[in-house]
């Protein structure tokens, strides 16, 4: 939320600034980028970098849930690029007509993690204790594609003998929340406020020192794919793509990696590219 | 005879200038009325009629309006009861720092709502300034009903001590003083005077407290969570709506907008007069 805000004044600023720059290097150049809330700290730093390379090209980020920003799209706000956290809030996209088929990438990897708070109130050693009665247990909302996919998970895992049919209902019991965010899971856990949640890898890395993980795995985890695509009415569209390439080449996927995600060439290599973990538009 | 007076003397102007100036005050005003109404009606031209029955049946719709109704209801209910001292003290006591202690007051309501969770989550949440001794007793706030009821108090019931002590500002302390000649004592003439002249002031002001507390979202969805049954009021519902399944949302949010009209405009009548923050 604070880096939306922060970004929001940013593009106040820059709208400001913009009026009164005039420079030979791309006067006014500027993206709008509606990017998931999970990617917020990797693309501020891609900004920087990508700035650095292009003249000093402003991009301002809506950063938000994807099925938020998706809705947003819809409605017709103005953007120019769109990276979401799941495959099927880009088809929402594409159906609303605001993407054209074909031109999304898959540029990151993502996988879930249990996160509990570090001094584990619940006493939380293994995914069989999210189970036991009151643990308050805190997950995104299904609306939300971190949400499917803890649900996902706990579904995997209930047909598995070693944690039982029971497994998934027990724990939805434990949930005093629903969240209509990734990062506010996060947050709550971290403040001590819930016993555990379940966000990505990525964003337990943020949090590291006031967190311990629960690994959950690959068989039961869903490995998220992000698509990236320029918006079809962007007012920018040569500068939309150079952002999206950017994103895709070396120095873009190393700074993805840096911030925890699976780039695409060790998913290639881990065959989560090629169908098998990864979630499909379904 | 004065008033027959100015009566004729209102029509006098009213004709000198004619409804040709009405006309411009009118086309002045319309602009804002416009923009505030606008809004509300795309909403109902957006909504299908068609399926508002199913949608106002589904389990979310019915669960989300009855926790709002019953928690804006308790939280307007605190706010009366513990703002009715306040105001007293606002309106009657003269202290040092008076105008410190309603500045504060006004705070809640100028403050973005998120902030409002976030200092709630500090002060009741599990590691908070109350909120920790209380868990050490085996009490938790945070995501339970109650958490709800807080948020919405804390938002919402200023509206209530601000409208209040404006009414008992306002009431006329001879007839206290006479009451108290006549041996009343001074909860037999607050129960009997004070109250029942600034009566309007404080129905005014529990309503607007109310209607708040009704459309409370920021401070519920930080402070208390997004439960459905439990602490998913309508505002939260229509929000997580918005993402899921707009006509749900659309649903939700054309019932809340016919509640708040009801209840305001039938307040209004009630008091024959504008209901106003005072």
């Amino acid at each position: 939320m604070r880096r939306t805000q922060v970004g929001l004044l940013a593009a106040i600023l820059v709208v400001a600034l913009n009026a009164c720059t005039v420079g030979p290097a791309a006067p006014g150049a500027s993206l709008t980028i509606f990017a998931a809330a999970s990617l917020s700290d990797a693309f501020e730093e891609i900004a920087v970098a990508f700035a650095a390379a292009n003249d000093g090209v402003t991009i301002n980020y809506n950063f938000g849930g994807s099925q938020q920003l998706a809705a947003q799209l819809n409605e017709g706000a103005p953007a120019d690029v769109f990276a979401s956290a799941n495959s099927s809030q880009m088809r929402v996209v594409l159906e609303g007509g605001r993407v054209i088929s074909g031109t999304e990438h898959a540029f990151a990897y993502n996988r879930l993690v249990v996160v509990v708070p570090h001094d584990n109130p619940a006493k939380i050693s293994t995914l069989h204790d999210l189970a036991r009665p009151g643990v308050r247990l805190l997950l995104a909302d299904r609306a939300v594609p971190v949400g499917q996919y803890s649900l996902d998970f706990l579904a995997k895992a209930s047909v598995r003998p070693s944690f039982g049919t029971t497994y998934s209902a027990s724990v939805l019991r434990n949930v005093v929340s629903y969240e209509d965010n990734v990062r506010a899971v996060l947050t709550k856990v971290a403040l001590g406020e819930g016993d555990a949640g379940i966000v990505y890898t990525t964003d337990a890395a943020l949090e590291a020192e006031r967190i311990a993980r629960i690994d959950i795995p690959d068989e039961l985890n869903t490995v998220a794919s992000y698509p990236i695509a320029p918006i079809a009415d962007s007012a920018n569209p040569e500068l939309a793509q150079a952002f999206i390439d950017f994103v895709l080449a070396p120095a873009g996927q190393a700074i993805l990696v840096k911030y925890g995600f699976i780039d695409v060439r060790e998913a290639r290599e881990a065959g989560f590219s090629g169908g098998g973990f990864v979630r499909m538009a379904s | 005879m004065e008033s027959s007076l100015s009566q004729h003397g209102s029509k006098l102007v009213r004709r000198r200038t004619g409804p040709g100036r009405r006309r411009w005050l009118w086309l002045a005003a319309a602009p804002l009325l416009l923009f505030l109404v606008l809004p509300l009606l795309a909403l109902l031209l957006r909504l299908e009629w068609a399926g508002f029955a199913a949608n106002a049946r589904s389990l979310v719709v019915v669960q989300a309006l009855a926790l709002s109704i019953t928690t804006s209801l308790l939280a307007t209910a605190l706010a009366v009861a513990f703002g009715l001292p306040l105001a007293f003290v606002l309106a009657r006591v003269q202290f040092r720092g008076r105008i410190v202690v309603d500045t504060l007051i006004d705070l809640p309501m100028v403050l973005p709502p998120s902030v409002a969770g976030i200092a709630l989550l500090m002060a009741f949440g599990r590691r908070g300034l109350v909120g920790a001794p209380l868990a050490d007793l085996g009490i938790t706030i945070s995501f339970t009903q109650l958490a709800v009821v807080l948020a919405q108090c804390f938002v919402a019931a200023p509206y209530f001590v601000k409208a209040a002590a404006a009414g008992f500002a306002a009431v006329d302390r001879e007839l206290e003083h006479a009451a108290a000649l006549d041996g009343a004592g001074r909860p037999q003439v607050f129960r009997l005077i004070t109250v029942p002249l600034a009566w309007q002031a404080l129905f005014s002001g529990a309503v607007m407290t109310w209607a708040r507390a009704l459309g409370e979202f920021g401070a519920t969805i930080i402070f208390a969570g997004n439960l459905p049954g439990r602490t998913q009021t309508m505002p939260l519902a229509i929000y997580l709506g918005f993402e899921r399944d707009l006509d749900v949302a659309l649903t939700l949010a054309v019932i809340l907008l016919a509640i708040s009209f009801g209840v305001l405009a039938l307040v209004k009548g009630l008091l024959k007069q504008r209901v106003g923050v005072a």
